[in-house]
This record gives structure tokens, C-alpha cells and sequence, in this order.
């Protein structure tokens, strides 16, 4: 095995003082990156038991998709989502041209679209409480609630997390490690839009075509 | 209450009271009893050393990427007694309890154990022994030597490296507490669906380890982040992906199996809570549930975990195997390319853990062909490291005796992984022990490796050698209890012996039960030999120290080029790479004695005790949800969002270690002395040496724009 060297030996470079820094910004984002690989992985598991679930023999005699499934409030709220993370695209538009006011209203425009996402989602899944459409009555509402709620639970903690980065916009400033929060957010709230697509898709729409 | 289970429950102590204390259980009471006195010994050691400034100072809060690893060593090594004490039960049990005339004591009809406990002590041995053993040495490990490998000054998120050890470390305390509170899971360490069930197992037992097992795999998946991002981002300028150490590309490959895989069991089994907890049914056997659902899952999980433990363990053997055979590795290209190869292709396999179900003959011949192809990539690397030993100098010391040993249950181990693939022998022989003897050769394999790894690595980290006499002794009195107990498992497993059993019901198979016995003996006296080679280095550790940076005389790669133990920062100026075996390039050039020229300033993150205060506050998460106390539930996870939050908002700001003093130290190690505050006691933050400069935390601001 040789060891492949094209240098010479008696005066190749043996330190390198120079280079000591790492760029900050990429090295926090590409773990960003990996977490929401993870993440998916988790989605993906939650999809799985979906499919699985999603059987008129999951149904226990129950309720089904057709019952459970309101695909045009679903479609409101997708609108709203949307326009959520277009708000926070606005902001990174604010983040390049270094301008605060800009990344404060984005930021402000997806929290208040993201939220009330979350209010038609909860108005509709307390309706279906009241019918008694519960995550305990079934398997398959089961992997339905679990599905869709790991969603708003990612929008919860987006929200909660905008809230932190307009504070630090605020108080600290666009520092480079306010900047990076902001760009691995950005990635999260992408993230969980994607999430929202495959839910919207192969939940709502395929559910109310296909349902059993 | 969404669901319901036998037994009060209160608002403030939620299902805990006095009575969940087992102290009527004589092995538990001892048990407490030792483990007490231990404890009150080893803190007062320390509070008569004075030592709980400088613990606290350097190791506790340290993120300091070495410290770490050695803690997450200790953690798996303390662990890997507390398992090996469990097999141990089992084993006497199964040679005590044969036959309808073999007598009970202590309550137990056959043997020494009852069902209910000898079920609690099977499922705690595998718990542990994987999750909680073997996975935290390896990272241990990984954390110790890649950094060291690719020339870097520390991982790339220090902090977030300490935040994962601290919460296995919860972990771990939640699976050591259940033993004095509550009691464990019974239903193996796999979580036998639907027996983790409430309906069936309605104690805390299974929440016990389905919460420690939750915090385990979060914590692992950030370690594997930790350990991607590093080998990605932080390598020395001239480390191609080619002139990589064969342990980065296995500790690479792991640790995207693990960021793959670990979610989902975190998944699986979050289900499984939701199940326990909030009444759903996802894995009922009524209403609509699926219970082959939760195997699936778990297993989607369960064979990347073994191949997890497996790649860290390959790359130590061709860390080890070219040192002590004083040649080049053989093959770099296809070790690199095999253990990519093998990462993959543990994902397509998990189905083989359960032909028996009846998924119909296309499913089990495609997971059959499957499981058969890892041979190959495995295949390939036991040729690569019988052509390294091949005509070269081999020298017999301790780390290459456990790797050389190595090689020989990997290839029993293989064979036997070949048989099972075949879903006709695998339906013989399922959950039969010959599958426990099986999967018991391959992790031996690791623990083998991991051993080796010790004593290959000890001097490096810690500056002076593991005594070789009693290392010797450990290793063969290891070697033959790992022949003895496994052989006999394999043939009880040929005549037919289910796992999983606490009474065994032929007197037939009463001399190879008493030969595993005579096994886990030998076991034992190998552990005595591993607890006195301890403590004879220590006490020894000035004849035993070393001077030379590179230990062995014949290492190969980066981290034998710095000194030996390892300075807080690692290098003192980074490293140019120049050849795939940087190291053993510079010696045979005869420049490996060459120091660099000028120092500059290091910058280095501060200590924190944010990792520790995370972990103790998502142990207590953990503790509540067991017991259902949910107001304590509420607060940690408020308190953990809370203090992630406050992080945020202050940066570390680091500290700065000046060239000047870099360069004091650098010259006294040249002049074989140890410098003080250089390593063991003095890495870290910045009031654990004279003279750093630590910049103010409001330095680091910038004006408002």
C-alpha cells in the first residue's frame, strides 16, 4: 500500500498556522440540516403508521376518514400555512439587505399566519372532540392525531421560536450568531411547510377521495 | 384520567408511595445496601481528596471534547458491570433451576429468581448492555479519537456534545433508579408487543424503560450530528476524504446509521407511551391496534443499532491491527467503501428478526438475500485484515491479543449470522438461544474491540501505560469464558432451548447450563484481573508513564502525533496533512521530531454547567413520567425550554490561551515533563490555568446598527 504522497517529503508543510478558523455559520446550519434529517425520520415513522393504520379494520366499527377528514377547512389553513412561510421568506429578503424593520414584520407576519393556522386547526379538531371522534376511540384516529398533531406541535415550537428571534433581533441585533438562528428557523419553518404538503396530501385530499 | 391501572395515585407523588421501595427483596436490599455504602465511600473520598472544586471546574462542566469521552467511558464501563452482574443472575438461575426436582429458594419455585424478576433482569441485561453500555463507550470513543484524527481542536459543537452526555447520563439514571424504586420492564429489551401493553404490564416498569431508552436515542442522535458535522467540517487542511483514518470513515458511517435510525425507535416507542399513557391504540391487539406495527418499527430500528455498535468497533481493529503488525493497512479503498457499504445495507434487513411472522416467501427471500450481502462488505474486511497481518512484523501486545480474538468470533459470529439469514433454518432455530449465542459472538466482537481500544488508546489520553501482566491475564480468562459459555449456548440452541426461559424443564440439558456457568466463572475472574489492571497502572503510573508522543513506536495515524496525555488543545498549531498515514509519513521521513515554529493564540469555548443542569432537569422529566406525577412532569420541560432559551440569548464568548503560554507548555513536554495544568488536571476553562484571558461576554456584542 503506498501511501500515495506526491510531496516531497524534506519540504512538504507540516503546520498551518493560518488556517484556524471555521466558518461559524455553515458549520451550525449543515447541523441543522442533519437534525431535520432526523426529523423526517421521525415524520416518515408517523406516515408509516398511517398507512398501516388507515384500514377499515383500524376503524374498530368507528368513525373514518370520511368523518374526520373536512378537506376545505384543511384547505384554509394550507393557505394560511403558506402564506406563513412566503412572511418568512419576506424577512430573509430583510436579513440580505441587513434591514431589521424588514425581518421584524416577516417575522411578525408568520407568527400571526402560523397562529392562526393553528386556530382553524383547533377549532376543527375540537369539533370533532365534541362528536367524540377522539384519538382513543381507534387505531386509525389514533395515527391520524399523531400525524397531524407532530405537525402542530413543529408549528408550536416555530411560533415559539419566532417569538425568541424578534426579541434578539430587537435586543442583540444581526449578530452572526442571531444570523444563523434565523437561517437554521428559516429551515425549520420550511421544514415543517413540507411536512404540512405530504399531511395535506396523502391525509385530506387522498382521505376524502379514497376514504373507506 | 385518559387511561385507567390498579393502585392509587395521588396529585402531588402521582403512583409513588413508601411501598414501591422493594426492600422485602432480599437481592434488592443488598444491592441497595452495597450501592449505598459505595456511594457514601466514593463522595467521601472526594470530599477528603478536596476534590469537588476541581471535579466540578474540569470534568462536570467541562466541554472539552476528551473529558467528555473519558466520561462517557467511565458511564459505559460502570454499566457494562451492572449488565454483566444481571447475566450473571441469569446464568445461575438457568444452571440451578433444571428439572422438576431441582429446589426454590427465597420465594422462587425453581432456581433463586421468580418469573416476574428473572423477566425484569433480561430485559434490564440487554437494556443496558446495548443502550447503555455499549453505545456510551463507543461514543466515548469516538468523541476521544476523531477530533484527535482529523487534527482538530475539539468537535464542532462542544456544548452540544456535553448536552449529550448529560442526557444519557439521565438515562442511565432512570434505568439505576428502578432498581431501588419501582421496578423494571419485563418484556425484554426489544418491548415484546403488545406484553409493554398497560392492559398487561400495568405497572412502572415498562415507562422505566421506555422514557430511559427516549432519552438515550435523542442523546445518541445529537452525538451522531456532533460526529457528522465534525469529520465534515473540522479536518486539517490537506485530510482529503482519502487520507482519512479508517476509524473517521467507520465513526462517519455509524454515525449516519445513527442519525437515521435512532428517530424511529424514538418514534416507536413515543408511540408506545402515547398507547400508556394517553389511552390510544396503536399497538392494541383490540381496537383497531397493530402490534406487528411496533416489531416493524422497532426492528426498522433495532439492526442499523447493531451495525451502529459493529462500524466504531471495525474501525478500532484497523486502528489496532496495522500498529501491532507494522505495515500500512491493506485495502484502504474497499475498508472505506465496505463500511459505507455495510451502513446501507442495515437498513434493507430488519424483516430477518421475524420470519417467522408469515409475511409469505417473497418478503423473507428478499430479506433474506439481503441480510446475506452484508457477508460481503464483511467479508471483504476480514481479508483486508488477515493481508495486513500477512508477513508483517506482528507484535502480541495487549490491545492486538482482544483484536486478533476479535477476528475469530467475527468470523463465528458471521457464520452463524449466515445460517439465521436462511429463513428455513431461521425457523428452526427462532427465538431459540442458538440466536442469544449468535448475537452474544457479535457483540463480544465489540467488546472485545472496545477493550482493546482501552488499552490501545489509555496512554494517549491519560499519559501512561495499562499494566500489560494483568491485561494479559484479563484477556485469555475473557477469551475462554466467551468460548465456554457461547459454545454450550450454541448447542443448547441445536437442541432446541428457547430463550427467555427461568425454569428449563429437561435434565438433559443440565451439563452445558453448568458449562455456561463455569463460563460466566471465567467471566468473572476476568473482570477481577480488569479491575486490578486499573488499579496496579494507577498505582504504578510513574514507572508505567510515557514520554514519546507516540506510545507503541509504530502507530500510524494524527493523534500519536501530538503529546502524550493529549494537551487541552490538542495541537499547537493545526497540522498540515501531507500523506494518508500523516504520522507514520513523518517518522519514516524522518521529520516526526520536528515542532513547529511559531505559536499562535488558541481560542477555546468556556465550561458550562447548562449540560449538567439540562440533564438533571430531563431526568426529572423522565423520573415524573414514570410515577405520573405531571405537575413535576410540567416544570422540567418548562424549566429545559426555559434554559435552552436563556443559552440563546449568551453567546460563549470562549477564552484565549496566549501563544507565549502555549509555547511554555509545548517546551516543557519536550523536556518529558508533564506540565502542570496541562492536561489531566488542567484543561478546560479558563481559571484552570495561570494566565488565560477570558473576554467578557458583552465583548462579543456588537453596537446596535
Amino acid at each position: 500500500m503506498s501511501q500515495e504522497v506526491s510531496v516531497n517529503p524534506a519540504t512538504a508543510v507540516l503546520w498551518d498556522p493560518s488556517h484556524s478558523e471555521h466558518d461559524m455559520i455553515t458549520t451550525r446550519t449543515l447541523g441543522f440540516w442533519l437534525y431535520l434529517l432526523s426529523d423526517a425520520m421521525i415524520v416518515s415513522s408517523l406516515f408509516a403508521s398511517y398507512l398501516v393504520l388507515d384500514h377499515r379494520i383500524n376503524t374498530a366499527g368507528g368513525p373514518g376518514p370520511r368523518d374526520v377528514i373536512h378537506p376545505v377547512t384543511a384547505f384554509w389553513g394550507t393557505v394560511l400555512l403558506f402564506s406563513a412561510i412566503l412572511a418568512y421568506g419576506a424577512a430573509m429578503v430583510g436579513l440580505k439587505r441587513g434591514d431589521r424593520r424588514i425581518v421584524l414584520a416577516g417575522l411578525g407576519g408568520a407568527l400571526l399566519l402560523g397562529g392562526g393556522f393553528l386556530l382553524v386547526e383547533g377549532r376543527d379538531f375540537a369539533q370533532l372532540a365534541l362528536q367524540g371522534m377522539v384519538p382513543e376511540r381507534s387505531g386509525y384516529l389514533s395515527a391520524f392525531y399523531a400525524l397531524v398533531l407532530y405537525h402542530g406541535a413543529h408549528l408550536v415550537f416555530g411560533l415559539l421560536w419566532i417569538v425568541v428571534m424578534m426579541v434578539q433581533v430587537v435586543h442583540i441585533g444581526l449578530t452572526p450568531h442571531v444570523v444563523y438562528r434565523l437561517l437554521n428557523l428559516k429551515l425549520f419553518w420550511f421544514f415543517q411547510g413540507f411536512i404540512w404538503i405530504y399531511v395535506f396530501s396523502f391525509v385530506y385530499l387522498a382521505g376524502a377521495v379514497h376514504g373507506h | 384520567m385518559l387511561v385507567s391501572y390498579p393502585g392509587p395515585w395521588t396529585p402531588f407523588f402521582g403512583r409513588l408511595d413508601a411501598q414501591q421501595i422493594p426492600l422485602q427483596n432480599p437481592i434488592l436490599f443488598w444491592t441497595f445496601v452495597l450501592v449505598s455504602l459505595g456511594g457514601v465511600a466514593v463522595l467521601a473520598a472526594i470530599t477528603y481528596l478536596r476534590a469537588w472544586g476541581s471535579l466540578w471546574r474540569e470534568w462536570l462542566t467541562s466541554v472539552d471534547h476528551k473529558k467528555i469521552g473519558v466520561m462517557y467511558c467511565l458511564l459505559g464501563i460502570v454499566m457494562l458491570f451492572r449488565g454483566f452482574i444481571d447475566g450473571v443472575m441469569m446464568r445461575t438461575q438457568q444452571a440451578m433451576a433444571v428439572g422438576p426436582r431441582s429446589p426454590g429458594y427465597m420465594g422462587a419455585l425453581h432456581g433463586y429468581l421468580p418469573p416476574y424478576h428473572f423477566g425484569q433482569i433480561y430485559s434490564a441485561h440487554g437494556t443496558i448492555m446495548i443502550l447503555f453500555a455499549i453505545t456510551p463507550i463507543l461514543v466515548g470513543l469516538m468523541n476521544i479519537i476523531v477530533p484527535l484524527q482529523i487534527g482538530a481542536r475539539d468537535m464542532a459543537y462542544p456544548y452540544l456534545n456535553a448536552v449529550s452526555f448529560w442526557l444519557t447520563a439521565a438515562a442511565t439514571g432512570l434505568v439505576m433508579i428502578s432498581l431501588f424504586v419501582g421496578d423494571f420492564s419485563h418484556a425484554g429489551w426489544v418491548g415484546l408487543s403488545p406484553l409493554t401493553e398497560l392492559a398487561y404490564s400495568p405497572g412502572v416498569g415498562v415507562d422505566y424503560w421506555s422514557w430511559a431508552v427516549q432519552i438515550g436515542s435523542i442523546a445518541t442522535t445529537l452525538a451522531s450530528i456532533n460526529i457528522i458535522v465534525t469529520i465534515i467540517k473540522m479536518r486539517a487542511p490537506g485530510m482529503t476524504w482519502t487520507k482519512m483514518p479508517i476509524f473517521c470513515w467507520t465513526a462517519l458511517s455509524t454515525s449516519v446509521v445513527g442519525l437515521s435510525s435512532f428517530p424511529v425507535f424514538t418514534a416507536a416507542v413515543a408511540l408506545l407511551s402515547l398507547d400508556r399513557y394517553a389511552g390510544t391504540h396503536f399497538f392494541t391487539p383490540g381496537l383497531g391496534g397493530n402490534l406487528m406495527l411496533y416489531t416493524d418499527l422497532f426492528w426498522i430500528w433495532g439492526h442499523p443499532e447493531v451495525y451502529y455498535v459493529i462500524l466504531p468497533a471495525f474501525g478500532i481493529l484497523s486502528e489496532i491491527i496495522p500498529t501491532f503488525s507494522e505495515k500500512p493497512l491493506f485495502g484502504y479503498i474497499t475498508m472505506a467503501v465496505a463500511s459505507i457499504a455495510i451502513g446501507g445495507v442495515s437498513w434493507s434487513v430488519w424483516l430477518h428478526h421475524f420470519f417467522t411472522m408469515g409475511a409469505g416467501p417473497g418478503v423473507n427471500a428478499f430479506f433474506s438475500i439481503a441480510s446475506m450481502l452484508v457477508g460481503i462488505p464483511t467479508g471483504v474486511k476480514v481479508f483486508n485484515w488477515a493481508f495486513t497481518l500477512y508477513r508483517g512484523r506482528v507484535r502480541f501486545d495487549v490491545p492486538m491479543l482482544w483484536a486478533l480474538a476479535a477476528l475469530v468470533l467475527l468470523l463465528i459470529g458471521g457464520l452463524t449470522g449466515m445460517m439465521l439469514a436462511m429463513p428455513a433454518i431461521n425457523y428452526t432455530v427462532h427465538n431459540s438461544v442458538f440466536v442469544v449465542a449468535h448475537f452474544h459472538t457479535m457483540l463480544n466482537v465489540v467488546g472485545f474491540a472496545c477493550f482493546g481500544a482501552i488499552n490501545y488508546w489509555f496512554p494517549k489520553v491519560f499519559g501512561f501505560r495499562l499494566d500489560e501482566r494483568t491485561g494479559k491475564r484479563a484477556f485469555w480468562f475473557f477469551s475462554a469464558g466467551t468460548f465456554v459459555l457461547f459454545g454450550s449456548m450454541y448447542a443448547l440452541g441445536f437442541m432446541g432451548m428457547p430463550r427467555r426461559i427461568d425454569y428449563i424443564p429437561f435434565p438433559s440439558w443440565r451439563p452445558l447450563l453448568i458449562a455456561e456457568e463455569v463460563g460466566i466463572v471465567l467471566f468473572v475472574i476476568a473482570s477481577y484481573y480488569m479491575i486490578k489492571q486499573l488499579v496496579v497502572s494507577i498505582r504504578d503510573r510513574v514507572q508505567n508513564r510515557v514520554t514519546s508522543s507516540d506510545v507503541w513506536g509504530t502507530a500510524r495515524s494524527l493523534e500519536w502525533l501530538t503529546h502524550s496525555p493529549v494537551p487541552f488543545y490538542n495541537f499547537a498549531v493545526q497540522p498540515h496533512i501531507n500523506a494518508r498515514d500523516e504520522w507514520a509519513w513523518r517518522r519514516e521521513h524522518g521529520r516526526g521530531a520536528e515542532s513547529p515554529e511559531h505559536y499562535e493564540d488558541i481560542h477555546l469555548p468556556i465550561n458550562t454547567p447548562l449540560p449538567l443542569i439540562l440533564g438533571a432537569w430531563t431526568f426529572a422529566l423522565g423520573f415524573s413520567l414514570v410515577w405520573r406525577m405531571y405537575w413535576l412532569a410540567a416544570l422540567s420541560l418548562i424549566a429545559i425550554v426555559v434554559l435552552v432559551i436563556a443559552r440563546s440569548f449568551q453567546d460563549d464568548p470562549g477564552h484565549t490561551v496566549p501563544g507565549a503560554r502555549i509555547r511554555e507548555i509545548e517546551a516543557s513536554y519536550r523536556n518529558g515533563l508533564e506540565p502542570a495544568g496541562a492536561a489531566g488536571d488542567g484543561a478546560g476553562g479558563p481559571v484552570a490555568y495561570p494566565g488565560a484571558v477570558a473576554s467578557r461576554p458583552q465583548d462579543n456584542v456588537p453596537a446596535r446598527p
